[in-house]
């Protein structure tokens, strides 16, 4: 394992480092992907870059434009006992190999009554604001999240991307890791090398007393902006950031509501039938008669994600929408 | 045919032997279904026994073989023991799948046999993988999957035969071509003229060969798994064969004209192989009535076995979703 130098770095570069990191630990992880080897470029985004040189093609190989066949790969090469690390160039592309997440790798634990099992990690990106409309910034976390034998992951600065992204790779089963596109460009602290962060576990992000928003991935950064602002009002917002969406560690939310009493769950994906509504029904369960307000929700607009900017910049949950959650549960 | 080998007596007897074991399990099947002691949708092999049963002569044991939902032949081939296997039918706890997969699902590792997936076509790419891993850890499997003539019109079979040969990957794709997807004529669903003609597309070698002939498929399926296993990558084996009775248990089989029907009777393959197997000097009628009652006394243990075994406990429910026993 080559020493880390930087004390700061990008969520890309720490990507990168996990992956090197994991594949120099262990010979049974493998990386497939459009692009994804040297000759390609190391990656569009270039999590993957130095690593075909560093580990051979055999184990770093760049696919044909063809999801079905790299899911597939991966299951595969899985079920015999390999740690496959599949790219999905964008989230959107894993709508082409559903079947093979879906009907196979969430599945194959169970139906072979334990037999096998799926050791298989999903890197994909996504996220709105570059202008790529419709097809290439959805976020569709919810769909795995519902889907039994699936792990959800989706980290919001570099050294959180690091651990977790490790923690997947080293996990026994199919884990979906969503790396915001935005965060790819933004610095943070730099990861301690090696170190893992436990998957199923969220983090307080920020303490506060009088409302708690839930949050994650690229969603956080506007979180924790709104909640200094509001700050400055006296307003004391508790931010957690999930990591993991599913496994759902409640537990954290659930003490942390328990002390505010208020709660918004903030995402860049759909409001409808998403994270937010399994999370507002869990926390009205279990603490339904100590809300001192409805769960607020907020998400981006019910349409396709628009090209315009001027709709696009609307379309994702603005600071604004989120201070106005926040303020809706102080009433 | 660039092959031209014979099978020996004592390979010919062992394809017999599986030939005959999956039509006993065949018709013991159905018998239990309409007795009402499996409840489960049956897809009968009755025709394509000899497919696998020759393939298989070539197999290692700890070669992969991955099936559909309608592939208890190439399971029963591959050599799947039968007591977990029939009790796997059944929904039982002794299955090979603890009675979580069922007859459409059916795994059993020892046997390699990692996958039999309920999805058209999707065995096909998870082929690529396993492949993949072989090479890397220099094991020398080889991995067959098998899939029918409807699968080779689905975007994985085009995807997943481009990325093998690409990669040059130790894997037979072998398509049995009984003539029919589900209740459509090949030639109303298929644009190729033969399936075999689709691996020039992929630069990929390709043999046809009459699955219901067993020195020919024997011979076909040792080209293919001699070439993956030299390195010279993969094979589009296509296999013409037939099925009997239908796509679906309760199938009548309207769409398929009583001329095609009557002829592929008159060349049923299974009294065809035994006649052959004592007109060539391979067997008495004594020894191959010797092998199928044998089939038939195992498959009977196996039956009772199943019949005998516990239902799964409710608590199976949440085990195995995740590797943490209790899921989330």
């Amino acid at each position: 394992m080559s020493e880390v130098k930087k004390k700061r770095m990008n969520m890309s570069q720490a990507i990168n480092l996990a992956m090197h990191d994991a594949m120099a630990l262990d010979e049974a992880v493998i990386t497939l992907g459009e692009d994804i080897a040297d000759r390609e470029g190391g990656g569009v985004f270039k999590c993957t870059a130095g690593l075909s040189e560093a580990f051979g093609t055999d184990r770093v190989k760049s696919t044909p434009i063809a999801e079905q066949a790299i899911m597939g790969a991966a299951v595969g090469a899985a079920l015999a006992g390999m740690r496959p690390v599949a790219e999905i160039m964008l989230m959107n592309f894993i709508t082409v190999a559903m079947d093979q997440v879906v009907n196979h790798a969430a599945k194959l634990r169970f139906m072979t009554g334990g037999q096998t099992n799926v050791p298989l990690t999903i890197r994909t990106t996504t996220g709105a604001g570059f202008g790529t409309g419709g097809q290439h910034a959805d976020y569709l976390e919810a769909w795995f999240a519902h889907t039994a034998g699936m792990k959800v992951v989706a980290p919001s600065n570099p050294a959180d991307a690091y651990g977790l992204l490790l923690s997947c790779i080293f996990d026994d089963d199919p884990c979906l890791f969503i790396e915001g596109l935005p965060l790819y460009f933004a610095m943070g602290d730099a990861p301690v090398q090696g170190e893992r962060i436990p998957l199923g576990k969220a983090r307080i992000a920020r303490p506060g007393s009088h409302v708690t928003v839930v949050s994650y991935s690229r969603t956080m950064v506007e979180v924790m902006q709104v909640a200094q602002e509001l700050e400055k009002q006296d307003i004391s917002v508790e931010v957690i950031d999930l990591r993991t969406i599913s496994p759902l560690d409640m537990d954290t939310i659930l003490d942390s509501v328990a002390k505010t009493g208020r709660l918004v769950v903030a995402h860049e994906a759909q409001v409808d039938f998403g994270v937010g509504a399994e999370i507002a029904t869990r926390v009205h369960k279990e603490l339904f008669g100590r809300l001192k307000a409805p769960v607020g929700r907020v998400g981006a607009a019910r349409s396709p994600v628009p090209f315009s900017k001027a709709l696009e910049d609307e379309f994702i949950p603005t600071k604004r929408r989120i201070t106005d959650a926040v303020l809706e549960t102080l009433k | 045919m660039t092959d031209t080998r014979s099978p020996d007596t004592a390979t010919l007897l062992d394809i017999y032997r599986k030939a005959t074991l999956i039509k006993t399990a065949d018709d013991r099947f159905i018998e239990l279904i309409k007795a009402g002691q499996i409840a489960s949708p049956y897809y009968s092999p009755r025709g394509q026994e000899l497919v696998p049963s020759a393939i298989s002569a070539n197999l290692r044991a700890d070669d992969y073989v991955i099936t559909t939902y309608r592939g208890i032949h190439d399971q029963l081939a591959k050599g799947i023991p039968l007591k977990p296997f029939v009790a796997e039918f059944m929904g039982r706890a002794t299955g090979t799948c603890k009675g979580k997969g069922g007859p459409m699902h059916i795994t059993h590792l020892e046997s390699g046999l990692p996958v039999t997936t309920g999805v058209v076509g999707s065995g096909l790419p998870i082929a690529n993988g396993l492949a993949w891993a072989a090479l890397l850890k220099k094991t020398g499997q080889v991995t067959v999957v098998n899939f029918g003539d409807g699968a080779s019109n689905i975007g994985a079979f085009h995807e997943a035969l481009n990325l093998a040969s690409v990669w040059n990957l130790p894997v037979v794709f072998v398509c049995q071509n009984n003539g029919y997807a589900e209740h459509t004529k090949y030639e109303y669903g298929t644009g190729a003229r033969a399936i075999v003609d689709r691996a020039i597309g992929y630069g990929m070698h390709g043999i046809q060969c009459n699955g219901n002939d067993v020195v020919e498929m024997w011979s076909a399926a040792r080209e293919a798994i001699e070439r993956a296993r030299n390195g010279q990558g993969p094979t589009l084996l296509e296999a013409r064969t037939f099925r009997f009775r239908g796509h679906l248990l309760g199938d009548d089989g309207h769409y398929i004209s009583k001329e095609i029907m009557d002829a592929a009777v008159a060349a049923d393959p299974m009294p065809a192989l035994r006649s052959w197997l004592m007109e060539q000097g391979h067997a008495t009628e004594e020894q191959l009535q010797a092998i199928e009652n044998d089939n038939r006394e195992q498959f009977e243990e196996a039956v009772q076995f199943g019949l005998n075994s516990p239902y799964p406990d409710v608590s199976e429910l949440a085990r195995d979703v995740f590797a943490e026993e209790a899921g989330v």
